[in-house]
């Protein structure tokens, strides 16, 4: 086997907790699929027949009763349940799992959306025999407004510096201005190797790393790195530089191929076969110095970054409304599902999708929302730019704009939302009007 | 085995092809009793249709004879001929034809061993031909053989390989289908190998070749974690198409490892042998690499010593045994025909560098390479000029490691070499296959080198190993050749991209070849691991091969 995936699905979404303090972040409903369809369904389009999934408890429930996992998903799914109590990062939680990772593994984020075609990642792995190859994406701006928010405000993200070299692929220098006091200082040593670096600030990382098998068993020995992104990439990129390229967690290829036991690993005494037809090759990754190709360097890690096409990591509510708003487009989902009862008299834009089992009434308009499975709709209500997620209940004479409205609420009659957001089973009080950029958890 | 040789239209006369016939018919005699007994139920099959092929047989000759005629086109545009000379050829010439050629239908035990292979060949001729015809838009009686017509000039029908056949939609359709009939048996699933799609605009005199491009790797149609086909295999098909492990030598070695791989991580499945199931496994592994990038003659030969060392395992063998006694046997052809080769060739190559010498070498060939530096550490005190050429530029990886070993080197463009021979007083070249017919076929530009120094009087050494050496016969390098990436050619060497738009002017083709053959006539010694050879006593060596094989 060649790559193992798993999809890392018990993260609290601690960005948006209006949103997931009920429902976790991983069974959000995007375009009335949950979350982790969309990694899932990527997956599955890649070939990849088995995934382990690590998540809670919770999600493991709602996933056996959603149909849409049910249904749609025909790989299997191995679930690993760990403790919610989210003191386990990333890491930590691909060291709990160690015993069942056989090859190199392909680490996904639940929160992931895009139709990237993932060859272009697993290429640079497999061709140069990369410790690390990961994913980002130039970022795009959110131009929906988002509820609960007045007036646009840009969140003031701690932004990351990635440098790459020359070709774009080869990732030099990874640091978020959380880390860097000072300044930002780069090792003469990568500057003497890779004189001309590239270094960018607006890209997205798409939590997406195919990673060796070494790098797990790295880990099961040191239990202080945490997190995969905040500490174990910054960690390995700075590694490819560091004097000491023997460091204990790459196998040395020569006591690799004393061990005459094959446990099934393909990178079995590769790295030295390698050397051996590169020592013949008349290619080089460089130019200009007197050094071999990859300087020698046994650490390789590398980046594709995507140009073009829909990437987004739906961690903050604006990327969760621009997510619902893009997302139906991506998969070309059916815009109103067979089971939903809409009557004659309602007007329904091309952008809008609807659930199973909704009950849409008369003389309503729904334009560029989204409506989740088992809404019931009533009369006269105008719905716009909106999400409504699962069991909500709309009163007759309501009027929804730019709002996100939770499961199970309810909004009682001739109620007026404008972005606002309501909460998990929150109840709007009937003629209440002019709420504006409200936020009722 | 069988023995395919190519050829280009027009240049062979009747005194070659009796040779080919004489050198056909002895090493028959040597070949097994089993393909024997297997030919001749071929034949007793083919007797009962040869029957009703008779009359086909009459209008074939024939056409056959119209070939030469039409000998002055070149190869690629006698495709589409056949559907033009079908219509003369209802009218039978009589031509004076060899007689070992008119291959009768009706006595057929009393014949010379290559008679009869002839004679089985028009039969399957023909029997393709009849099937092709359902196919086909002529409507004539005789056969269209889109695969052989240049062929045809031989006493006795040849096949081309179906890589320089790429302009022929049939022969497409054909490997379409092998490709899908590849499918490894594990998964009885659709699952196959796919096929890569040509890219650009051909070259007229080149489309009978693949182009692909580096940035349409094949993988894009495999599913992520590689099933299908093992992941050193699919690691190794990504370093070639990408050019990663690039150079006759090292492309062998690392084909060579991927298969200890495959082999390490093998299975027998339960009723099946491990000669015979392992063949099978691999043969997708091949098509395989052969889409990401055509095989090279070394890693032809390295595949066929493979596949008949698995055959030769005895069925009683244990898998362990046997899978270790392939590892064994892989680990000794490296050793034997590649590391200790460059050693005897470095140590006879020491012999011909005096001090003093000025030596010229073209691009990047590992072994040249591995001579230069060996001498240079048995103290002898020479300098080396290093050529270069467009696009590839690997005379920049020769000139950093001769640099990095302390010789004194100068570099210089293809373009000046008739500036800079007079300064010469010896030519290294390395070889990527020495053809049988003394030919050597080597990186594009390589030839110009070999023509320059034999008008300046500079000798040419050649250095090769015999694992190199081929059967096939070439004489030109349109025939069998490979076509890079055209997009290679846009950027210059000072960045600008002039040619970025070259697909839009409709009457612009980007040729990006990558071999050329240079007579033996400029070469004056090949520096085997055999020892010092003429040119011409290739051949000589490739029959005392196949006599110890």
């Amino acid at each position: 086997m060649e790559l193992q995936a798993v999809l890392m699905a018990a993260g609290g979404g601690s960005r948006m907790t209006d949103l997931t303090y009920n429902t976790p972040k991983a069974m959000l409903p995007v375009g009335n699929k949950p979350l982790m369809w969309y990694p899932l369904n990527l997956l599955e389009r890649m070939g990849f027949e088995e995934v382990i999934v690590i998540t809670t408890k919770e999600v493991q429930k709602m996933m056996s009763t959603d149909p849409k996992m049910k249904l749609d998903v025909k790989m299997k799914l191995d679930v690993v349940c760990i403790q919610e109590d989210g003191d386990m990062g990333t890491a930590d939680a691909l060291r709990h799992i160690q015993q069942k990772i056989k090859t190199d593994i392909l680490v996904v984020s639940c929160d992931l959306i895009t139709d990237v075609a993932l060859h272009e990642v697993v290429d640079l792995f497999r061709a140069h025999n990369a410790t690390l190859a990961m994913l980002m994406s130039k970022a795009h701006e959110f131009t929906e407004t988002v509820p609960g928010q007045k007036g646009k405000k840009k969140t003031a993200e701690q932004r990351d510096f990635v440098g790459v070299d020359q070709s774009g692929k080869r990732l030099l220098f990874m640091a978020n201005e959380a880390d860097l006091e000072d300044g930002l200082s780069i090792r003469k040593s990568i500057m003497r190797k890779h004189p001309r670096m590239h270094i960018k600030t607006g890209l997205v990382d798409a939590h997406l790393y195919c990673l060796k098998k070494a790098v797990v068993d790295f880990l099961a020995d040191n239990k202080s790195i945490s997190s995969i992104r905040g500490e174990l990439v910054p960690y390995l990129v700075r590694k490819q530089f560091s004097k000491t390229t023997n460091c204990p967690k790459i196998k040395d290829d020569a006591e690799d191929q004393n061990q005459k036991k094959n446990d099934g690993s393909t990178n079995h005494g590769h790295s030295s076969c390698l050397s051996f037809s590169l020592d013949r090759s008349c290619w080089n990754d460089h130019r200009g110095d007197m050094s071999e190709a990859y300087h020698g360097g046994k650490l390789r890690c590398y980046v594709h970054i995507m140009d073009e096409g829909p990437c987004y990591r739906v961690n903050t509510l604006a990327a969760y409304i621009e997510a619902n708003r893009l997302a139906p487009k991506l998969f070309e989902e059916v815009p109103v599902h067979p089971s939903a009862v809409i009557s004659e008299r309602c007007q329904m834009g091309s952008d809008s999708y609807i659930g199973a089992m909704c009950q849409i009434a008369d003389k309503t308009s729904i334009k560029r929302s989204t409506i989740g499975n088992s809404t019931t709709v009533k009369e006269k209500v105008k719905v716009a730019n909106s999400i409504i997620m699962h069991g909500v209940t709309i009163e007759e004479g309501c009027n929804i704009q730019g709002s996100v409205i939770c499961s199970n609420a309810v909004i009682g009659r001739g109620a007026d939302l404008k972005y606002c957001l309501v909460g998990n089973g929150q109840q709007i009080e009937p003629e209440g009007k002019d709420h504006w950029h409200e936020h009722t958890p | 085995t069988d023995v395919i040789i190519e050829s280009s239209v027009g240049y062979f006369t009747e005194g070659p092809e009796r040779k080919d016939d004489i050198v056909k018919a002895k090493q028959e005699g040597k070949e097994l009793t089993k393909e024997e007994k297997q030919r001749l139920r071929k034949e007793k099959k083919q007797q009962k249709k040869s029957k009703e092929k008779k009359d086909d047989k009459p209008s074939r000759d024939s056409e056959k004879e119209k070939k030469p005629a039409s000998a002055a086109s070149p190869a690629p545009q006698t495709p589409t001929q056949p559907p033009a000379q079908k219509a003369p050829s209802a009218a039978p010439a009589p031509v004076p034809v060899p007689a070992s050629e008119t291959p009768s239908a009706a006595d057929k035990p009393a014949k010379s061993k290559a008679e009869l292979k002839a004679e089985r060949r028009a039969r399957q001729e023909a029997e393709r031909a009849s099937k092709g015809k359902k196919g086909d838009v002529g409507p004539q009686a005789a056969p269209g053989k889109p695969k052989a017509p240049p062929s045809e000039l031989q006493p006795v029908v040849k096949r081309l390989p179906e890589h320089v056949q790429v302009d022929n939609p049939e022969v497409l359709k054909k490997l379409a289908k092998k490709l899908e009939r590849q499918q490894t048996p594990e998964y009885n699933a659709a699952t196959k190998i796919p096929l890569r799609s040509d890219y650009g605009y051909k070259v007229s005199l080149f489309s009978h070749l693949h182009q692909y491009s580096r940035k349409a790797p094949l993988t894009q149609q495999l599913g992520i974690p590689s099933t299908v086909i093992h992941p050193a295999i699919v690691r190794l098909g990504l370093q070639y198409s990408q050019g990663i492990v690039a150079g006759s030598n090292a492309r062998s070695v690392a084909l060579l490892h991927a298969f200890k791989q495959v082999i390490r991580d093998y299975t027998t499945p339960p009723n099946e042998e491990l000669s015979r199931d392992l063949v099978n496994r691999l043969k997708p592994y091949i098509s395989f690499l052969n889409q990401c990038r055509p095989l090279s003659a070394s890693m032809g030969n390295a595949i066929k010593y493979i596949k008949k060392e698995i055959s030769n395992i005895p069925s009683q063998c244990k898998e362990e045994e046997a899978k270790r006694k392939l590892l064994n046997c892989i680990d000794c052809y490296i050793n034997e025909k590649i590391v200790l080769a460059a050693k005897a060739i470095a140590k006879y190559s020491i012999e011909k560098i005096s001090d003093g010498d000025v030596i010229l070498v073209y691009g990047c060939s590992s072994l040249v390479n591995h001579i230069l530096c060996e001498a240079f550490e048995k103290n002898r005190k020479f300098r080396v000029i290093v050529v270069d050429s467009r696009p590839r530029l690997e005379g920049r990886e020769a000139l950093r490691r001769l640099v990095q070993k302390g010789i004194n080197c100068t570099y210089v463009l293809i373009s000046a070499v008739s500036y800079i021979l007079p300064e010469v007083s010896k030519v290294f070249l390395g070889a990527h296959a020495l053809l049988a017919n003394g030919y050597v076929m080597s990186r594009v530009g390589t030839s110009q080198i070999a023509l320059v120094a034999k008008a300046f009087n500079v000798p040419v050494l050649v250095c090769c190993e015999t694992y190199k050496f081929c059967e096939r016969v070439q004489t030109d390098s349109f025939v069998s050749n490979e076509l890079d990436d055209p997009d290679d050619l846009i950027v210059t060497r000072t960045g600008t991209t002039q040619l970025e738009h070259w697909q839009e002017v409709p009457s612009l083709g980007l040729l990006n070849l990558v071999y050329d053959v240079t007579p033996p006539d400029f070469v004056d010694l090949v520096i085997t691991d055999l020892g010092m050879i003429p040119c011409t006593s290739v051949p000589v060596v490739l029959r005392v091969k196949n006599v110890d094989q």
